[in-house]
């Protein structure tokens, strides 16, 4: 989770910092910050367990068991069986219905006859039944939900780094220079950012499937491809106002090149509101997975992501709570630990703030 | 400025031709086309339908005779809903999607703005670990999530308001809670950190040091260049919020157009998808240009050359 | 719940002093699924917008109060010795909603209008079996009276078949065959069906119709029975999120659901809502269609031992959970006469199946190390995610290598036209209530047949049935024909349909009906 850029040689840029290096300077202060480093070490312990996942011997991620459909945790509070009332079944109540009309006739008692035929099969167990206990409880198809979140967990932190990762890069980089150059080349970087807003995301994807086939990089692409849009137009709102500032001015006078001020003034000074936007275009990405999945471009049963877990979670909110619950836990938890990772970051880099 | 203005209007229609263009071709290389239904129709009868909605012609004489159209203000019919041409569709649902998206910013401006300015100024004290935690709250738990636990817990256990539909005020309620929390989040983070920021900058300082009242300090100087990352990405959210949001309105049965742009990709409605691409185009465009004479009146030192 | 009972003590004191409480409206709401995509009755094709349309229009006959064939605008009709000609008598008192007489000339501009090649409707095939009709909407005979429908006078309607087709009073329900007011169509043009333009002849007619919000239909008051029809408005709520709709539902605001109540709801439901949850047939089958122009799939041999490994017990007991019917024949039980056929293999035990079925695909060469691969197609829906996914796994058992694709409706259909695929999940529902709308899908020619299944000796059998007019012998016939399928099969069948849907205590009448269609007018609310 480090987004911090590897250390560059340092060059004084403030007076009062002669000597320091801003790097150096900044990794000091985030270590006295303990909640970047409690989050620092949560993120960890989610990615480890999450890649580490195939090699703790859990059970299968695909493995069904149909003798647990929908069974919550073991240490779930199960509300106490009330007595089986004489619950009529509503299909036996339905009248007989015979149409006498020869042509186009229905009997419904064909249908009866084979729901009963049916009521007294016994559906044979494909596999011994697995009477392990189960942490998160299982999904509606009877498999592990704590084996199918920590793999899960593997999609979407993917996603969320190389969303962040392109957001930063390509939006940092594209909206300084949009912001710093000004003119047309500006009207023009920023017009290409208003079409790519515009385009239509599903097709946006639908055509990589088409031109490249069906590969999980695709997500990222996708993703990446509309997550750099909006920190692009807040990079260069900061810098049209940074721009004008009298240490800019300064430093261009001293005869700093335009990549040196975007690289030592603009960057630095702007990234207050960047990280915020990273921790803002994190979730979104995570969530948009499940979306490309559900147009069945991203990841595929029997994989899984947070997102997807999520989002089936959603609809078996009333009957079987921990479904939504553990997959939406996971997530939060993350997003929880990156906030504190990136204030910690925002604070330990702030050009100003020491 | 008005030259600046003028210039970007000018500006936009090469902007709106090219996001036609580019969706107009993005959108006919997916497989599968508006006929391809569950009862797969007969040849004949399928070519027919694509004769009288001119597919049959190559695609660069399609699209010539679609901007001819666009030309003469005719969005076309919509392949989908066989009764309704684009424009009605869209003039129909855009007012719903609009008083819920602009009810959700002017919401999610006020809190979010009260919540990152206080916050920023009682910097880890109670109310900026409220505000943090209310942010984190809307940024953690996707729409899709909420808008469900709103309509089970509000509507069907206590009560308070319909479950969905579409009628009165009380219809509004929970999608412009929904569609407000997540805006409201990024408000409140953007405004606070800025503001720290701000708070601690060398103008701030002097004018304090001149002993200018708080008040005015604060109002004429240190919210306004607060404000510039909000505006910044006000600008696309506003044109998002406006427009809909499928989720919003399917779980709320909400008749608006956000639904549109994912119903008629899927559906493969040509004219539908067109329709609703350029309108956003036509909105994010202004948002972008509203946002960007917005810099100017916050910061007196942003050009616009 | 002491609200409640004040209210029902209220009732019975109302209903001991033998008070007529005042007529107030009643208001019918139900859930209509999705937005209709017309409703135009010639245009239209999916049942969202047919709900709609069997309300505010009436054919020549109408799903009546069980699903059955009902006089509708025609009162009495007869037959020919040879099952080719249809006489239909209309009603002399049949009026349309501005008051105007309907008449059998209305009856045959509107198919002359449906049937034209200029009107593009999706359904015109549908009328095939109509003197003429093919030639005509093809574009291959430009002159409409070459039709087989005449109006002999103002009242009678008669109707030539190329067949004797036995289902056709049955066929003649769908909406394509519905009268439309010709004035008011050349008057307004594309715009008639529209509030405020729009004249039918049904028992309802469209008052209002706010696209993605409802359409309003209230009571036409020139209908000829408007005096038994109980029910004065009737609201349809395109709800596609079928969570939502049945927290509605719940919440008071719908008297009855359409989509079909999510498996995992329905345990819990039969304990909170015994009686509000009504389950019943669906004219339909769950199958999964193979490749047979793609090697292996080709071979019978493996798709019957594919076949063999699904427990479908399993399927419908642990997944599907609305009391759905294991399916061993491709014809779903309940066409009166006609005795459901299943494959061999029905009456052995699974683990019997399982077993042979290994033995099979051992005789085909694969192993461990050569397994079969291959993918299931299906598009993306929760139930069908399930499915596949237990299919994967039942697969599995027998040494497959399965992958499992999810992709949007069109992607799907796109790939099932282009023949790009192992494995594909279909679903069909009955047109009417014979067995050929099912057995049809296995004709070469059949626009429906994904699996591209081609055996001359089936086309034989299949459409040599048409031309029988003795029902008995021609079900015979069919029978036959559905053995080969069920031999081959081209498909394998998983499950037949139910419909598990809320009905309100409030709505009287409600019955189960073999294609889900419950037109308005049989109804009735009442207080529970």
């Amino acid at each position: 989770m480090n987004v911090a850029p590897a250390p560059l040689p340092t060059i004084a840029v403030q007076p009062e910092i002669t000597g320091r290096s801003l790097w150096s300077d900044a990794r000091r202060r985030f270590l006295r910050n303990r909640a970047a480093i409690f989050g620092s070490i949560v993120l960890l312990i989610m990615a480890i367990g999450c890649f580490g996942a195939p090699y703790f011997g859990l059970r299968s991620p695909a493995e069904i068991n149909w003798d647990r459909i929908s069974a919550p945790p073991f240490w779930w509070p199960v509300p106490s069986e009330k007595a089986p009332g004489p619950a009529a079944a509503p299909q036996a109540e339905a009248p007989q219905v015979q149409d006498t009309d020869a042509a186009g006739g229905y009997d419904i008692s064909q249908f009866q006859q084979q729901q009963q035929e049916q009521e007294q099969a016994q559906p044979a167990a494909t596999a011994p039944a697995d009477t392990g206990r189960y942490w998160f409880g299982t999904d509606e198809n009877g498999r592990d939900l704590f084996v199918r979140t920590l793999y899960g967990g593997q999609v979407s932190i993917t996603v969320g780094l190389v969303a962040t990762f392109v957001s930063l890069v390509i939006g940092i980089m594209w909206g300084a220079a949009a912001g710093f150059a000004g003119g047309w080349l500006d009207g023009f970087m920023m017009r290409i950012v208003d079409i790519l807003y515009s385009l239509p995301f599903i097709f946006f994807v639908i055509m990589l499937t088409v031109v490249f086939g069906r590969h999980i990089v695709l997500i990222y692409v996708a993703i990446g491809a509309v997550s750099w849009l909006d920190m692009a137009r807040i990079v260069r709102g900061q810098t049209l106002s940074l721009k004008r500032k009298e240490f800019i001015e300064a430093a261009r006078a001293a005869g700093v090149s335009n990549w040196g001020i975007i690289r030592k003034h603009i960057i630095p000074n702007s990234l207050g509101p960047v990280i915020v936007y990273v921790m803002l275009t994190v979730p979104a990405v995570i969530l948009t997975e499940s979306f490309i999945s559900y147009l069945g471009m991203g990841v595929q049963e029997p994989q899984s992501s947070w997102g997807t877990l999520i989002a089936d979670g959603v609809h078996a909110m009333q009957v079987a709570p921990w479904q939504l619950l553990f997959p939406s836990l996971f997530l939060a938890i993350t997003l929880v630990c990156l906030n504190f990772l990136g204030d910690g970051l925002r604070d330990a880099l702030d050009p100003k703030d020491r | 400025m008005f030259r600046y203005f003028i210039r970007r209007l000018g500006g936009a229609i090469p902007t709106l031709f090219l996001i036609t263009a580019a969706s107009f071709f993005l959108m006919r290389l997916a497989p599968g086309g508006p006929f391809d239904k569950e009862r797969r129709l007969p040849r004949e009868i399928e070519e027919n339908l694509r004769r009288a909605y001119h597919l049959d012609e190559p695609l660069w004489r399609q699209f010539l005779r679609y901007l001819n159209g666009l030309l003469h203000g005719d969005m076309g019919p919509s392949f989908k809903y066989k009764d309704h041409s684009v424009a009605e569709l869209i003039a129909g649902g855009f007012p719903t999607s609009m008083q819920l998206g602009g009810a959700a910013i002017l919401l999610a401006l006020l809190i979010g703005l009260f919540l990152g300015i206080a916050a920023a100024f009682r910097q880890n004290s109670l109310v900026d670990y409220t505000a943090s935690g209310t942010s984190l709250v809307g940024i953690a738990i996707p729409s899709f999530v909420i808008a469900p636990i709103c309509t089970l817990v509000f509507g069907l256990y206590l009560g308070w308001t319909p479950v969905g539909g579409w009628g009165g005020f009380t219809h509004a309620i929970l999608p412009v809670v929904v569609l407000c929390l997540p805006v409201i989040a990024a408000v409140t983070r953007l405004i606070r950190a800025s503001m720290i920021e701000v708070l601690n900058s060398n103008f701030i300082r002097t004018a304090r040091a001149k002993g200018m009242p708080e008040r005015i300090t604060l109002t004429r100087h240190a919210i306004r260049a607060a404000l510039l990352p909000v505006v910044s990405y006000l600008g696309p959210a506003i044109a998002n919020t406006i427009t809909g949001s499928i989720i919003v309105e399917q779980i709320f049965s909400i008749p608006g157009i956000g639904r549109y742009f994912v119903q008629a990709a899927t559906d493969r409605d040509y004219t539908l998808v067109m329709g609703v691409t350029i309108f956003y185009g036509a909105i994010i465009i202004s948002c972008n240009l509203l946002a960007d004479l917005c810099y100017g009146f916050l910061d007196p030192k942003v050009r616009y050359d | 719940m002491i609200r409640k009972w004040g209210f029902v003590a209220a009732m019975a004191v109302v209903a001991m002093l033998g008070i007529q409480i005042a007529h107030a409206e009643t208001v019918l709401r139900l859930g209509n699924g999705d937005e209709p995509e017309t409703l135009d009755p010639a245009k239209s094709e999916t049942v969202v917008s047919f709900n709609i349309l069997q309300d505010a229009f009436e054919g020549l006959v109408m799903f009546g109060p069980k699903g059955e064939v009902a006089p509708g605008t025609a009162e009495k009709w007869e037959i020919s010795d040879d099952g080719k000609t249809y006489t239909f008598h209309l009603r002399t008192n049949a009026k349309w909603s501005n008051g105007d007489p309907v008449t059998a000339n209305d009856f045959v501009s509107s198919w002359h209008r449906a049937l034209d090649p200029k009107t593009n409707s999706p359904y015109a095939y549908y009328l095939d079996v109509v003197q003429g009709v093919h030639d005509f909407r093809t574009g291959k005979n430009t002159d409409a009276n070459s039709i087989g429908i005449k109006a002999i006078d103002d009242h009678t309607v008669q109707i030539a078949l190329n067949e004797p087709t036995p289902y056709f009073l049955s066929m003649l329900r769908l909406s394509v065959t519905y009268p439309t007011p010709k004035a008011v169509v050349d008057k307004f043009g594309d715009q008639w069906i529209k509030p405020g333009n729009i004249v039918s002849n049904g028992a309802y007619m469209v008052s209002e119709w706010t696209p993605n919000a409802s359409v309003t239909l209230v009571k036409n008051p020139h209908y000829y029975d408007a005096s038994k029809v109980k029910i004065d408005k009737v609201v349809y709520y395109p709800i596609s999120d079928e969570a939502e709709e049945l927290k509605r539902y719940k919440a008071g605001e719908l008297d009855i659901t359409y989509s079909d109540v999510a498996p995992d709801q329905i345990p819990a439901l039969k304990k909170s809502n015994p009686k509000e949850l009504r389950i019943y047939p669906y004219f339909g089958t769950y199958y999964y269609a193979f490749n047979t122009r793609k090697k292996p799939f080709d071979n019978p041999k493996l798709r019957r031992a594919l076949s063999m490994a699904i427990d479908r017990d399993l399927i419908t007991k642990k997944i599907t959970l609305g009391g759905e019917i294991p399916a061993y024949g491709f014809v779903p039980p309940g066409v009166a006469g006609y005795t459901p056929q299943k494959t061999d293999f029905a009456s052995m035990r699974q683990q019997q199946r399982v077993a042979e079925a290994k033995k099979i695909m051992k005789e085909l060469g694969y192993s461990e190390s050569n397994p079969l691969k291959l993918e299931i197609l299906y598009n993306t829906s929760d139930k069908h995610k399930k499915i596949a996914i237990a299919i994967q796994d039942m697969w599995k058992q027998i040494g497959i290598d399965v992958t499992l694709t999810n992709a949007e409706f069109k992607v799907v259909r796109d790939r099932a036209h282009k023949g790009d695929f192992d494995v594909l999940r279909v679903g069909w529902i009955g047109d009417y209530v014979d067995p050929t709308t099912f057995t049809d899908i296995g004709l070469s020619d059949s626009e429906q047949n994904d699996a591209k299944y081609n055996n001359p000796k089936f086309d034989e059998l299949e459409r040599g049935q048409a031309k029988i007019a003795d029902t008995k012998k021609r079900f015979a016939h069919i029978q036959a024909a559905e053995r080969i399928l069920l031999k081959d099969l081209p498909n394998m069948p998983i499950y037949y349909y139910v419909s598990p849907r809320m009905v309100s205590l409030k709505v009287k009448n409600w019955n189960p009906s073999p294609l889900d269609y419950h037109p308005t007018r049989w109804l009735s609310l009442s207080e529970k």
